[in-house]
């Protein structure tokens, strides 16, 4: 299958349907007789509410009735286990108790008859509290309260003695902001009760968990709800596990006997729905005379929230991509009062390897080598943490290519020696790294007399474009065309489909959605050797019985599989396919480099990425537009984490500052580097799946803000080792200030 | 929802009677100020005047040379409208470097001189801040305070920025602002019109309760005069200015004759540079002189905790900008 329809690159089918407005997100949804929920947000980060004076909300028109701490039923936690189904991040439920942990906390919620008259209501409602001294940021967590020890850690031979005495060694710390997710479209539940049966429409990025946290917060079994996000308007990792929001939603229609709508504002989407947290690493690097690395030591420490623990895994990758015979991995977090992090694209990796990759080009420049020799001196030629070979690792070639493509090699290594006009140019490189995961995947497929293909899984196409990848699947082993294949996600009642996260979708969904065409091919051809059938006389499992192009063929002889239904007036031969996860016969990852060049006008202190190649190595590439896309938008965003992005809180009191569109800096297209250039090395990786697929949404971010730095020293002579890099972090003369 | 009462104005004198000396109703133009705030519930009018029928959309040029525009000029139909894209280029300039093209195709001019601060303690309802509850204090001076707050013209009750870029540019060519009010028509020097916050930042502008702007008028263009806007902030656009100056120039060979400089995204109002301006007349074009003007122009900023770079900021600002108009 050489023109295969796998690797090409099909826009996407769902793509007419979005940008024409009739693709419907979780709060286009209206069933009859549906009120407004508004939420009541705290104003203090930490304390005790103290008193809730609801009178003058109560009379405000359209009221149905508003919920809070003593006006809740009582519900149960979940247990939040991912492999049960039913994990959420901030395991406390809304209104559970008079507790305020962070700002922007619920603690009261109005439904109305309309979103207007809900919005004024809650702003009627006073709440007194008993306020607390806020821990507003790490610093002040670590200080006051120290550090718990977190997960992924790992250890091998001796780093601490064979740090001291190294020929060449680093010993620096990076720190990175809490940033915030910022999907366009927010955060948002319709909640609907049928008796004891709800139904919930969600801006999600796991309905099948959501369902099973619902399940257990509820008491009801999984089979009595439903959860759909055909469509939402990205997550970020944002929306993979279910907020306060939805069962603050459930609960008031459930009571109200009206479905609910309930969206999240935007200034609460910095508060309620995670967050990446701020992070503090210890690098400490050593090498031997040649440049080898012989010790290195990554320590790291992440916020988390006072009602649980969650821990930025910045470590990950640190572990496996370079050669280290004495390396150690820590993470801690420390209490903060905000909101519980959660995963954003790339989680631990995307923090992790701007410390990593920043550190590597330190050590390689303490070590006189040149950072591109140093890496390819220095990176693994297999997983040293699990000691297993890769499955498929072209990191050599994508470092070798992406520089060749760049112009590393005409790079004046001299600080501040490359100038064009005005501005001082700088190159840069780093490594990229992700993890790759397959889960455990169900899916169906239907071959239907109208001469259409039905599919159904209940994972999600968070705009990354799954649904055209799985109707190229189909349409790969049915050779029907993309226009006849209808497929359906986002849905519970389809076969359980994993969260749409980890860059797992691709490599989980797609070895299921094959498995169950292949069955409905067989059931197909059940039919057509049965005694009415087409091919009576043919054993059904004959391998000169051939599927092609929606043709059964044998012998010469082909009939349509349409017409093979029809005889037997049948709707549909029907596949259910149930695919397991990964092996551990290798380490699974996907690899890749970052060359930036940036542009330093030190006369008007502005700096700019004016161009990126990269080169990345994710397996098999399934569809080239969507692909590209991917890595595009995440090398973007990574250029906001590098330049732009970090919430900032008031550290008097820890309330987030600038929390809207206007004041968190995200890029624009004006920020978009003139030159981005993305190879895809496209090496199948049969090993890990048919497809040799590995998936691709997250790689594209990790190392890019070490790239940006790097090139930033290699222009300003300033090592920035806090993020973001702004431009008052690389001008000179800028007064002292007095404090009052 | 929180209900107003909402009223439409055919002429200036019907929305001026209208309004009355209510100090809770508020014109409504474009709205992209008025209608944000009100949903974040910081402004609660009790009576809305929507003046967007008023026949107050020309851009004339007088016999004087002066520039009379309307109040409902669209940001930007004025950043496109030929004679100020030829004779004043710095406004057209700063126009297209505020906001999006959405915002400015809604936006107005007398809206955007009206435009209120961006601090998010303002915005946020709950911390203390002397306009939005006079007396409460100011949240931002030992803040958060890096991006919309001021190092020129603060006082120890507000430190926002006025965030406007247009107002600059006026600032730099001159202009004057026409109002209609309960007592008639009356004329303000725009660099009269905003008001330094003082002790009592909750005042901003020199309007008289129910006074209504019909016209900016600009000064004529210097002769022979160069200009520009220089916008310095984080991301390229869609950002309000970290620093901006609206620069001026006329030469004589490499002598400067005139020059006009005025500062945004520093000060607590669009900020007219004097000083600087006479210490750039009749000097030598050179990096030593621009240097020495943008140095005066900062002279008496306040660095807070987090905005200092806004000082030097400021002063690159001016100097980049006359660098390119005299180069």
């Amino acid at each position: 299958m050489s023109d295969s329809i796998i690797g090409a690159g099909p826009k996407r089918i769902d793509g007419q349907r979005k940008v024409t407005g009739e693709a419907p997100y979780a709060a286009d949804h209206h069933p009859d007789n549906m009120a407004y929920g508004y939420g009541v947000f705290s104003t203090i980060a930490s304390g005790t509410i103290t008193g809730l004076d609801l009178e003058a909300a109560r009379q405000s028109p359209g009221v149905i009735d508003i919920f809070h701490h003593n006006h809740f039923p009582e519900l149960h936690r979940t247990p939040s286990s991912m492999a049960q189904g039913n994990k959420v991040e901030e395991t406390r439920l809304p209104f559970e108790d008079n507790r305020v942990h962070y700002e922007g906390q619920f603690v009261a919620l109005v439904v109305a008859d309309t979103f207007d008259n809900a919005r004024a209501a809650a702003r009627k409602v006073g709440v007194s509290y008993q306020r607390d001294d806020a821990i507003a940021n790490l610093d002040q967590g670590v200080k006051a309260h120290g550090t718990k020890p977190g997960s992924g850690n790992h250890e091998r031979g001796d780093a601490e003695g064979n740090f001291d005495g190294a020929a060449h060694s680093i010993d620096v710390t990076y720190t990175t902001p809490v940033e915030t997710h910022n999907p366009m479209e927010m955060h948002a539940s319709v909640a609907s009760w049928e008796g004891d049966r709800l139904s919930i429409f969600e801006s999600s990025q796991g309905v099948v968990q959501q369902r099973g946290a619902l399940s257990k917060i509820f008491g009801i079994p999984p089979s009595h709800i439903r959860v759909e996000s055909p469509f939402i308007g990205s997550g970020f990792g944002s929306k993979l596990w279910m907020w306060p929001h939805a069962v603050a939603a459930s609960v008031a229609a459930r009571e109200t006997g009206r479905p609910v709508q309930l969206v999240v504002p935007r200034p609460q989407m910095f508060t309620t729905t995670g967050h990446r947290p701020e992070t503090r690493q210890r690098m400490r690097l050593a090498t031997d005379d040649n440049g080898r690395l012989v010790s290195l030591r990554h320590e790291s420490i992440n916020t988390t929230s006072f009602t649980d623990q969650y821990v930025e895994t910045c470590g990950s990758v640190t572990q496996s991509l370079y050669s280290c015979p004495n390396l150690t991995v820590s993470h801690e977090t420390t209490r903060v009062n905000r909101g519980t992090p959660t995963s954003m694209r790339a989680p631990g990796a995307a923090p992790g390897l701007f410390a990593l990759e920043s550190a590597i080009d330190e050590m390689a420049l303490a070590a006189g080598v040149d950072p591109l020799e140093f890496r390819l001196n220095n990176y693994a030629d297999r997983d040293e943490s699990q000691d297993l070979d890769f499955s498929s690792n072209h990191i050599r070639e994508a470092t070798e290519k992406a520089a060749e493509k760049f112009g590393w090699h005409d790079r004046n290594p001299e600080v501040g020696s490359m100038r064009d006009g005005h501005e001082i140019v700088g190159y840069g490189m780093a490594a990229c790294n992700w993890e790759a995961i397959k889960r455990e995947c169900e899916a169906r497929v239907s071959l239907r007399a109208d001469g259409t293909a039905y599919v159904t899984c209940a994972t999600q196409d968070i705009g990354t474009g799954t649904y055209t990848i799985i109707a190229q699947t189909v349409s790969d082993i049915t050779g029907l065309g993309l226009e006849k294949i209808t497929v359906r996600l986002g849905d519970t009642s389809y076969p359980n489909g994993p969260i749409s996260g980890g860059s797992w979708t691709t490599a989980t969904t797609l070895p299921a959605v094959a498995a169950a065409t292949r069955e409905a091919i067989k059931e197909l051809k059940g039919y057509a050797t049965s005694e009415k059938g087409d091919f009576a006389d043919v054993d059904n499992d004959s391998d000169s019985l051939v599927f092609e192009n929606g043709q059964l063929t044998h012998d010469g002889q082909g009939v349509n599989y349409v017409d093979v239904l029809k005889g037997q007036k049948l709707a549909s031969a029907d596949g259910h396919a149930h695919t397991q996860g990964a092996d551990d016969r290798y380490s699974y990852r996907s690899f890749g480099a970052h060359f930036v060049e940036v542009r330093w006008d030190p006369g008007i202190s502005n700096l700019r990425v004016s161009r990126v190649v990269s080169a990345i190595d994710v397996g098999r590439v399934i569809n080239s537009l969507t692909a590209r896309n991917q890595v595009e938008g995440a090398i973007v965003m990574g250029l906001g984490m590098a330049h732009f992005e970090a919430t900032d809180y008031d550290a008097r009191n820890g309330r987030p500052v600038n929390n809207n569109y206007a004041e968190y800096v995200v890029p624009v297209h004006a920020d978009q580097p003139p030159e981005v250039d993305v190879i895809l090395l496209d090496y199948p990786d049969l090993e890990f799946n048919e497809f040799g697929a590995r998936g691709i949404g997250e790689i594209g971010i990790t190392g890019m803000a070490a790239a940006v730095a790097n090139a930033v020293y290699h222009a300003t002579g300033k090592r920035i080792r806090d993020l973001p890099i702004f431009k008052e972090k690389l001008m000179e003369n800028i007064p002292a200030v007095q404090s009052a | 929802m929180r209900e107003f009462d909402y009223a439409r104005a055919d002429s200036p004198r019907q929305a001026v009677s209208t309004h009355g000396s209510n100090e809770q109703a508020a014109y409504l133009a474009g709205g992209t100020t008025l209608l944000d705030l009100v949903k974040i519930d910081i402004m609660r009018p009790e009576q809305v005047v929507d003046i967007n029928r008023l026949d107050l959309n020309e851009i004339e040029t007088l016999d004087d040379g002066r520039t009379r525009i309307g109040a409902l000029v669209t940001n930007t139909a004025l950043a496109r409208h030929e004679r100020i894209q030829s004779d004043y280029t710095v406004l057209s300039e700063a126009l297209l470097s505020g906001a999006t093209t959405q915002l400015r195709n809604k936006a107005t001019t007398a809206g955007n001189v009206m435009q209120r601060v961006r601090c998010p303690y303002f915005r946020d309802g709950v911390s203390s801040c002397n306009k939005r509850e006079p007396g409460s204090g100011c949240a931002a001076i030992e803040g958060h305070n890096r991006s919309v707050h001021a190092v020129l013209g603060t006082s120890e009750h507000c430190i926002a920025t006025h965030p406007s870029d247009m107002c600059v540019a006026m600032a730099a060519i001159g202009a004057t602002v026409t109002v209609e009010g309960p007592e008639g028509q009356r004329e303000i020097d725009f660099l009269d019109f905003h008001l330094l916050p003082g002790d009592a930042p909750e005042r901003e502008h020199n309007l008289k309760p129910g006074e209504l702007i019909t016209h900016v008028t600009l000064d004529a263009p210097l002769n022979n005069g160069r200009s520009g806007y220089l916008k310095l902030r984080d991301r390229a656009s869609y950002q309000f200015a970290l620093a901006s100056s609206a620069v001026i120039v006329t030469l004589d060979g490499d002598t400067i004759v005139d020059a006009r400089v005025a500062l945004g995204g520093v000060g607590t109002k669009p900020w007219r540079a004097h000083e600087a301006e006479k210490a750039l007349k009749g000097q030598q074009v050179s990096e030593s002189s621009f240097q020495r003007a943008a140095e005066i122009a900062m002279q008496g900023a306040t660095p807070y905790a987090h905005n200092a770079f806004k000082i030097p900021l400021g002063q690159q600002a001016i100097v980049r900008n006359l660098t390119t108009l005299t180069a």
